[in-house]
């Protein structure tokens, strides 16, 4: 690792002032920053750690929505009670991700905001246009099991590896961010960006950007929603294909839908077009393999991640079962 | 022919200032030559208040285990990936590895050597103990340390929601049908 200066800040102006200063980057549980600065993938020369800052609250507001402080710990917020009967699909999605150490440590914020586990990112002996951009990826040729099938371009097709960010996106969540010269809210689905040619911008936050809060609409899906994730082992494992979904129904009629998908993407990815499959439809098994068709209908497989076409599928079907039965 | 006496943790110092030269010039990563920020630190350790000068880049695990000579505390992976250096910050389980040294001033840290109360196990060591719950001993103390914090977080009564509470502990003796056995036995006695 090489060396940074290290300061603790307490309230927002001091954030975002302390991040002016030379390449400044924000600290929070540490578990993606601390793990990647050992790898001198990430090389600040100034740590701010925003531990101090009064954000660690889950709120109830007065229109329905729910706020969501960006220093919340991942595992407090799975098992807050109102998490877990209105935003079911988002305790499930957290709880299948990582372990409860890391869930205990892990932030809000910091969650949106952790880069991918493609081996060639993390290993700066190989090209990473990411990493480096120009450099080349390493992985459109290489090993590619793990990597992409929806979103990628040629420069990269490193998939996003959050769980909380992909149940967020089917629940029409916001991210309040903080700059210098104001405030602005980005709905989650365009937070995280698509690689295109600048597979090194990964999300809407400029440098020195604060995250402030999350929120979570009142929204019509209710306690109908589920997360299914599919991995090389049952737990403590990063997703080949996971999705989210949420439902409202009208008796046996699907009257709104959300599907997003994690795990396949170079995003969290909301699938449109398994949403429009699924509204005014039947809520059964025929419409929901119907469903999962339409959402890898773009999919574009490289020489070893074909496998996950049918795994999302599969995890889509699941999981708008089990929101059924909720 | 006479050979430098070279203890362990020197050995895997040199190794690894090594393994991260090549790593820089493989990359071509050029390094900017700056000097190390060291901090003063005050925090309880296991119930005693400590002070610690710290390299900022020192993580939590290695001032336990290097400044404070507290070597039940084991690096494993040194990434999150294993859970052998877990210890309890504030009264909730951490991985200590990926947490810097220089973020918990005025924190109060407990680990292994920690956890007994007025030299009396904690239940959970005791449970490991009478259900033989480790083989070569590695993973014990991280094990130890995720069960005593697991008494009080809220997790399912079956075998099954034990192992989904403790998959951030692997165990490459594969003793895990004596861990959790040992565990559901220290929740029956907590
Ligand atoms: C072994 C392992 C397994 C894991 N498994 C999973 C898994 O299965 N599923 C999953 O979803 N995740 C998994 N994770 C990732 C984990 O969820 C993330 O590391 C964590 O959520 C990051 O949050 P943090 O607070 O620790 O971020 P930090 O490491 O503190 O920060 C990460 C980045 O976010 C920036 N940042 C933090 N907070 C803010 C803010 N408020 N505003 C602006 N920028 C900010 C930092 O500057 C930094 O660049 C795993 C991690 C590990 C190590
Ligand atoms: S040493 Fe910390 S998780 Fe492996
Ligand atoms: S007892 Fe050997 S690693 Fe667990």
């Amino acid at each position: 690792m090489h060396p940074f200066s290290y300061e603790k800040v307490t309230n927002e102006h001091e954030a975002l002032e302390r991040a002016r200063l030379g390449n400044a980057t924000f600290v929070a549980g540490g578990t993606t920053l601390v793990d990647l600065m050992k790898l001198n993938v990430e090389v600040p020369t100034a740590l701010v750690d925003i531990n101090g800052l009064p954000l660690n609250q889950i709120e109830d507001r007065s229109d329905g929505s729910i706020r969501i402080g960006a220093l919340v710990r991942n595992g407090d917020l799975a098992h807050d009670s109102r998490i877990q009967s209105r935003y079911r699909v988002l305790s499930e999605a957290i709880l299948a991700g990582a372990s409860a150490q890391l869930r205990n440590m892990a932030t809000t914020g910091g969650n949106l905001m952790q880069r991918t586990r493609c081996y060639y990112f993390r290993d700066p002996v190989y090209p990473c246009n990411k990493r480096q951009p120009g450099a080349g990826c390493a992985a459109m040729d290489g090993y590619n099991r793990i990597h992409a099938i929806l979103g990628a371009s040629d420069t990269c097709i490193a998939t996003h590896p959050s769980d909380m960010a992909v149940a967020l996106v089917a629940l029409d969540a916001s991210v309040h961010i903080r700059a210098a010269n104001g405030e602005r809210v980005v709905p989650i689905t365009e937070f995280h960006l698509l690689p295109g040619d600048t597979p090194d911008r990964e999300t809407v936050i400029r440098p020195g950007e604060l995250i402030t809060y999350v929120t979570l609409p009142s929204g019509p899906f209710g306690p109908r929603s589920a997360y299914v994730k599919l991995r090389d082992r049952a737990s403590y494992e990063f997703a080949l294909a996971s999705a989210a979904v949420a439902l409202q129904l009208e008796g046996t009629t699907v009257r709104s839908a959300r599907v997003a998908l994690g795990g396949v993407a170079t995003k969290p990815w909301r699938a449109l077009e398994a949403e429009q499959v699924l509204t005014g439809a039947a809520a059964n098994k025929a419409t929901f393999l119907n469903a999962a068709d339409a959402a890898l209908t773009g999919a574009v497989p490289r020489r070893h991640n074909a496998y996950k076409i049918e795994l999302a599928k599969r995890a889509v079907v699941r999981a708008l079962a089990d929101a059924l039965t909720h | 022919m006479s050979i430098t006496p070279i203890d362990r943790l020197e050995f895997i110092r040199i190794t690894a200032a090594a393994t991260s030269v090549r790593k820089d010039t493989k990359s071509g990563v050029s390094v900017a030559p700056s000097a190390s920020v060291t901090r003063a630190l005050a925090l309880r350790v296991n119930g005693e208040a400590v002070r610690l000068d710290v390299d900022t880049r020192v993580t939590l695990l290695d001032a336990l285990r290097e400044q404070l000579q507290l070597f039940g505390t084991k690096k494993g992976c040194d990434h999150g990936q294993c859970g052998a250096c877990t210890v309890h910050v504030n009264g909730r389980r951490v991985l200590s590895c990926l947490t810097l040294a220089v973020m918990h001033d005025d924190d109060d840290i407990i680990t292994v050597e920690g956890l007994e109360r007025n030299g009396v196990l904690h239940p959970v060591q005791e449970a490991f103990i009478e259900r033989d719950a480790f083989q070569c001993g590695y993973c014990t103390a991280g094990q130890i340390m995720s069960a005593a914090a697991l008494l009080n977080e809220s997790c399912g009564p079956s075998d099954d929601d034990v192992r989904e509470q403790m998959s951030g502990n692997l165990c490459r003796c594969g003793a895990y049908p004596n861990i959790v056995a040992a565990i559901q036995s220290a929740r029956g006695r907590a």
